[in-house]
């Protein structure tokens, strides 16, 4: 135990010059340490995030330098607002119908790649692909696979049945679905090899002794797997419900809102309204509706996982 | 209970050899393999683009799945007729810098916080995991305003500066947990051996932890060189733009579309990345994990 030995090493180095001195013990060693990281974070994570919430409250624009307070009127204003409305609704069913779909093709990936079969090494790291690479190019290839003439996936789907193909992103009626499909494609592996981690740690005696006990797949899974495997379901489930909130490349990249604001989200139309439009006050407030939700989402997981400690 | 158990394996050995193979097929190999379909296929789709003439492409008659003269024309236009090398240095240079800073940083606080006793550790350790919560869409507004108070739009250094805001959390949330799997004793019979806590934990601790720091470089090389948002606001100059964003905001002009070098450029775009993570897929699927399994 550290704490028995260290008054002894403290004690006894006694030529030793201060700094050193005070460096061996843990709390001003662990406070030192601490520096480089809270300097980074509170210069450029918590001031800008405390600066937005102020700005969220001002008529700030760019190119004009006098901002005054105007309290919740960049609030009330969206509220009105059909496209932000829109984009609300948009995100909640984005995030909701992708993250049922990953869940799902998730688990089935990993309980399938749990199993002995030939290169399953290659296949592992074939399957990971889509998450490890830039978002935005592999999104442009979809983009391409999509396209309203030469789409490949109409050449597949459509070509065969001599019809007219589907323009995927230009209608209203697929446009957000393409992007979900689009969403779904990166995001399984995540999810798959993560559940694979969580699955390899469930001891084998478990299943052994349900099978003497009688229990079939379907019991053993619900029994055994689902509950063990909850911890890395519900960190993942967390971690993607905020990237995919927050998701900004995909929507930005495929349809950028288009058509009709089919298909803007939260963040593509406070991008919209902040950058290109410069009302940085009002676009500040709609990235902000973004945090209680989350807020939310990461507490209700906190809560769990320490719960269980 | 045993009989039970007999009773129900039994059949299934009785069953013909093909048959039970057959089921494997159906209930492993064709799974599988629609999953390596659906997940490499894009791939497939940018490889093969990107060696098509413009003439191959927009021909209707011709099976898009092949290519019948192979063309390296976009490679070329892409190296010589545009920013391409610069946006790969710009990339690089980003990527390299914002991982060691962050790093850096993640060693020494993620060390602190698994291994030394202080008052409020825990909750400086719950709030830095909080801070990997907040997505770049809630911040990047503010943070454009702070890059222009420190002048430092189309500079390397404003994303240098800013990708270790969501770099650090990660690695020092996955570096606590590769320190508290370390035994305490090595280092306390360094301690006791008379090595100051630095020294201990610079030859001890550090060395045994370099699988997780491996895992921890190689999220953050790859989640800087994989950031748009950033990187789209704060850098407006082609020269100074990183791949992502030159590839959309510069290779695609107003409505035309040339796919060809599109795809060219986002099959080279990936493929740093790609090789990095297939020599040490093992660290990455380890650290990928490790949160989450030990969360």
């Amino acid at each position: 135990m550290s704490t028995a030995t260290l008054p002894k090493i403290a004690a006894e180095p006694k030529r030793r010059p201060l700094h050193v001195r005070l460096l061996n013990r843990e709390a001003p060693l662990g406070y030192t340490l601490l520096v480089p990281t809270m300097l980074m974070l509170l210069v450029f994570l918590a001031f800008p995030f405390l600066w937005g919430i102020w700005l969220s409250v001002t008529d700030a624009q760019i190119g004009v330098d006098e901002t005054k307070f105007i309290g919740g009127a960049n609030f009330l204003y969206e509220r009105g607002d059909t496209v932000f409305i829109q984009s609300f609704w948009n995100t909640i069913n984005y995030t909701l119908v992708t993250t049922v779909f990953k869940l799902v093709l998730g688990l089935s990936m990993a309980l399938l790649l749990n199993q002995v079969f030939p290169f399953q090494r290659f296949v592992r790291a074939a399957l990971l692909l889509p998450w490890i690479i830039p978002s935005v190019l592999s999104t442009l290839a979809w983009r391409w696979m999509f396209d309203p003439t030469f789409s490949v996936l109409n050449w597949v789907l459509v070509h065969p049945l001599h019809s007219v193909g589907v323009n995927w992103l230009g209608t209203t009626n697929t446009a957000l679905a393409s992007l979900m499909v689009v969403n779904i494609w990166r995001g399984v592996p995540f999810y798959g090899i993560s559940f694979l981690a969580g699955l390899q740690v469930i001891p084998v005696d478990l299943y052994e002794a349900a099978r003497v006990d009688g229990a079939n797949r379907w019991q053993q899974f619900r029994e055994i797997t689902l509950p063990l495997l909850r911890p890395v379901l519900m960190v993942v489930l967390m971690l993607s419900t905020i990237l995919t909130f927050a998701d900004f490349q995909l929507p930005y990249v495929l349809t950028k809102g288009a058509p009709y604001n089919s298909t803007n989200v939260l963040s593509t139309w406070a991008f919209n309204i902040g950058v290109p439009g410069g009302d940085i006050g009002i676009g500040a407030a709609i990235s902000l509706v973004l945090f209680p939700i989350l807020a939310i989402a990461i507490a209700g997981v906190l809560i769990s996982l320490r719960s269980k400690d | 209970m045993a009989t039970l158990a007999q009773r129900r394996r039994a059949p299934k050995s009785e069953r013909p050899f093909t048959e039970r193979a057959a089921g494997r097929w159906l209930r492993i190999y064709v799974p599988i393999l629609l999953f390596i379909l659906i997940t490499l296929f894009p791939f497939y789709w940018m490889a093969i683009t990107s060696i098509k003439s413009d003439q191959e492409l927009l021909d209707h008659d011709q099976n898009p799945m092949f290519v019948i003269v192979p063309t390296l024309y976009h490679y070329h236009y892409l190296f010589f007729e545009t920013h391409f090398l610069q946006w790969l240095t710009n990339t690089t240079i980003v990527a390299i810098v914002s991982t060691a800073i962050s790093l850096f940083c993640s060693l020494l606080s993620g060390y602190a916080l698994a291994r030394l006793r202080f008052r409020g550790a825990n909750s400086i350790g719950w709030g830095i995991f909080v801070t990997y919560l907040v997505p770049p869409t809630l911040l990047f507004l503010p943070l454009a305003l702070l890059i222009r108070t420190f002048h430092l739009f189309n500079n390397l250094f404003a994303l240098i500066l800013t990708y270790p805001t969501f770099l650090i959390p990660f690695c020092t949330w996955l570096l606590i947990g590769y320190f508290k799997s370390i035994p305490r004793e090595l280092e306390e019979s360094a301690l006791v051996d008379g090595a100051d806590r630095i020294q201990a934990m610079v030859r001890i601790v550090m060395p045994l932890a370099l699988p997780g720091i491996l895992s921890a470089g190689m999220f953050a090389f790859t989640l800087s060189w994989n950031e748009f948002l950033y990187a789209l606001i704060f850098m407006g100059d082609t020269q100074s733009k990183t791949i992502p964003v030159g590839v959309v905001q510069e290779l695609i002009r107003g409505d035309d579309f040339f796919w060809g070098q599109l795809m060219a450029a986002a099959l080279l775009g990936s493929i740093p990345v790609a090789l990095l993570y297939s020599f040490f897929v093992e660290y990455f699927v380890a650290g990928m994990t490790a949160g989450a399994v030990k969360g």
